[in-house]
């Protein structure tokens, strides 16, 4: 059963009439299972209705739905094979950045991507898709190594930001960012990335500095969350639903700005109601981008990158 | 403002003052009551307790270039397309910053010598929207090094900032890439890029070209970090370690090669330049 957000009530209450007629039934009760089919389609068109003028603060909270696909979802729906690979090299193992080789279809990758976990244990492993220094240089490996062997490279991106924390700082946070951005941007091999969550300020831009950049249909992707944003700017957290407006964080914004290429539709009700058609509809789409960048030599594929983010600003 | 002060400043007489404001500065660290002319000749540190204070970036183009540079424009970008609003406009904000500020926005650039030694220099101004790192800023960030890059010279960047401008949202955080693709430029041009990190800086700056340097340099005392203090504190719910984020930790966990006193700066500038001179890269 889907946990139902605030904005999603009405939904909720046709649903819970749904299952309490559905309880009170018999088998061949005419009458009730037609007043059953009423109400399922007066809820899937309320969801819909709903769904396809979401604000950006309520888009917010469906990225960070706890249902919704995370990276081991996406591994497990839209590839065929995965093997993940560990460690920096330097100090550690850090599960909040998970990568590896894949296979989408025939294609071989080398994947990265945030992972949140989806119940409180694998929450703490993954420490809540927060990186640390030596996940970011663990994927700056990674990326090294891809752009050896000649291999894709696929990112997904869903944090709410890299981790705050006293020894995170102490092994210079900010230096592995600042390096698995430019890691991006040196790769002599073509780079999707897809904000499928929470784009969450420098731990996402350091995963996502890519040619083509896709974004999920309710994923957001912003400098600072609209809650730190709204502390900082309003003085209150709770006027993080006007940061989210003004900061413009969701795709359908993003696309305009030039700042994402394209929108990856989600199901009717967000990807938190259907992980796998979720994830196999981004495979689909991760995949015809590969294929129209196979090919391009790196120099083309470096420029093509480098010109993304070198016009944002520009007149 | 109460009654008597606002009388008082509506009187075209009565706000004179036989000695001027700026007579005196308070030594934002000790306390201590300096002559500002004792505290500007000393390049704006506390003579008592060498605290470094903030300084804008004519004050600092000057300190490091030698007379005789130019001031490169700022360059055009696209102002407010977000339409940003929170309490106030954001293109009030800018109006306001630059009513205050020499300058158009918080990144100006100087191209001219470091004791005889061809260089480009960056100042980030820290009174300009807390040095904040928007479009102007990625851009003359840019310019910058695309003329270290025509004039086949070092680029020396100075930071300070309290990280990304919010009120450009996305369009901010794009920089931290935007400037890479610089930094990449120059190191594959066998340039020298130095960064000088001032107090504070922080955030997207921090873990972008703050951090991309072949060579950084931290004033003595800057506030240097990704993440906020306040939001550490908030996360680890723990007392933070004696002289957090301050250049001296960053030196003593590798994140900086030197802590460099601002009397010593230029002149430090100009060894590493000696070293680092293109000629010699392959």
């Amino acid at each position: 059963m889907i946990s139902y957000l605030e904005f999603e009530k009405p939904v909720a209450q046709l649903d819970k009439r749904i299952e309490e007629l559905r309880a009170a039934s018999g088998h061949d009760d005419v009458d009730i299972s037609a007043e059953i089919a009423r109400l399922e389609q007066k809820s899937a068109d309320l969801l819909a209705s709903t769904y396809a003028s979401l604000s950006p603060w309520q888009k917010t909270q469906v990225a960070r739905h706890p249902a919704r696909p995370h990276f081991r979802d996406f591994v497990a729906h839209a590839f065929d094979e995965f093997i993940p690979l560990g460690g920096d090299r330097y100090y550690g193992e850090d599960e909040a950045i998970m990568g590896g080789f894949a296979r989408l279809g025939e294609r071989r990758v080398v994947l990265i991507g945030h992972e949140k976990g989806n119940d409180t244990e694998s929450r703490l492993r993954h420490n809540f898709g927060m990186g640390k220094p030596e996940g970011y240089r663990k994927a700056i490996r990674l990326m090294e190594l891809a752009g050896r062997f000649g291999l894709p490279v696929v990112t997904l991106v869903d944090t709410s930001g890299a981790f705050p924390g006293v020894e995170a700082e102490e092994r210079g946070q900010a230096e592995a960012i600042a390096r698995s951005t430019e890691a991006c941007l040196a790769l002599p091999v073509p780079m999707v990335a897809t904000i499928v969550g929470e784009g969450g300020s420098g731990g996402a831009v350091a995963l996502a500095s890519a040619e083509r950049v896709l974004m999920l249909e309710h994923a957001v992707y912003s400098v600072i969350s609209p809650e730190g944003c709204a502390s900082i700017l309003w003085r209150t957290a709770e006027k993080a639903p006007d940061a989210a407006e003004a900061m413009k964080v969701t795709a359908q914004h993003l696309l305009k700005l030039g700042v994402i290429d394209r929108i990856v539709g989600e199901p009717a009700g967000g990807a938190q109601r259907d992980p796998v058609a979720t994830a196999k509809t981004l495979g689909r789409a991760i995949g015809e981008e590969l294929d129209a960048l196979s090919g391009k030599d790196p120099a083309e594929l470096r420029r093509q990158r480098e010109e993304r983010f070198l016009r944002i600003g520009t007149l | 403002m109460n009654w008597l002060s606002r009388v008082r400043n509506s009187l075209p007489f009565g706000n004179k003052r036989e000695t001027p404001d700026n007579l005196w500065v308070k030594c934002p660290s000790c306390q201590e009551m300096l002559f500002t002319k004792e505290y500007e000749d000393n390049l704006s540190v506390c003579p008592r307790c060498e605290h470094h204070g903030r300084i804008g970036a004519d004050e600092r183009l000057a300190q490091l270039l030698d007379l005789g540079f130019d001031v490169l424009p700022q360059p055009e970008v696209a102002e407010d397309p977000l339409k940003f609003r929170d309490s106030k406009k954001y293109t009030d904000r800018l109006k306001e910053a630059r009513a205050k500020n020499p300058h158009k926005d918080a990144f100006v650039v100087g191209s001219g010598a470091i004791e005889g030694r061809a260089a480009v220099v960056g100042v980030q101004d820290f009174g300009f929207m807390g040095g904040s790192m928007g479009m102007a800023v990625g851009e003359a960030f840019c310019a910058g090094a695309r003329e270290a890059l025509q004039r086949g010279c070092g680029y020396i960047v100075c930071t300070a900032a309290g990280g990304a401008r919010m009120q450009e949202g996305i369009l901010s955080l794009m920089q931290m890439p935007k400037a890479t693709v610089m930094t990449r430029r120059l190191k594959e041009a066998g340039l020298p890029y130095i960064v000088v990190l001032t107090d504070p800086t922080t955030g997207g700056v921090t873990a972008s070209y703050a951090m991309l340097g072949d060579v950084h340099i931290a004033e003595p005392g800057a506030l240097i970090g990704f993440a906020g203090q306040r939001v550490i504190q908030d996360t680890i719910r723990e007392k933070l370690p004696e002289g957090f984020q301050r250049a001296e930790y960053l030196h003593k966990h590798g994140m900086v090669d030197m802590v460099v006193k601002r009397a010593d700066l230029r002149e430090t500038l100009a060894t590493l330049l000696d070293y680092l001179a293109p000629a010699k890269a392959a």
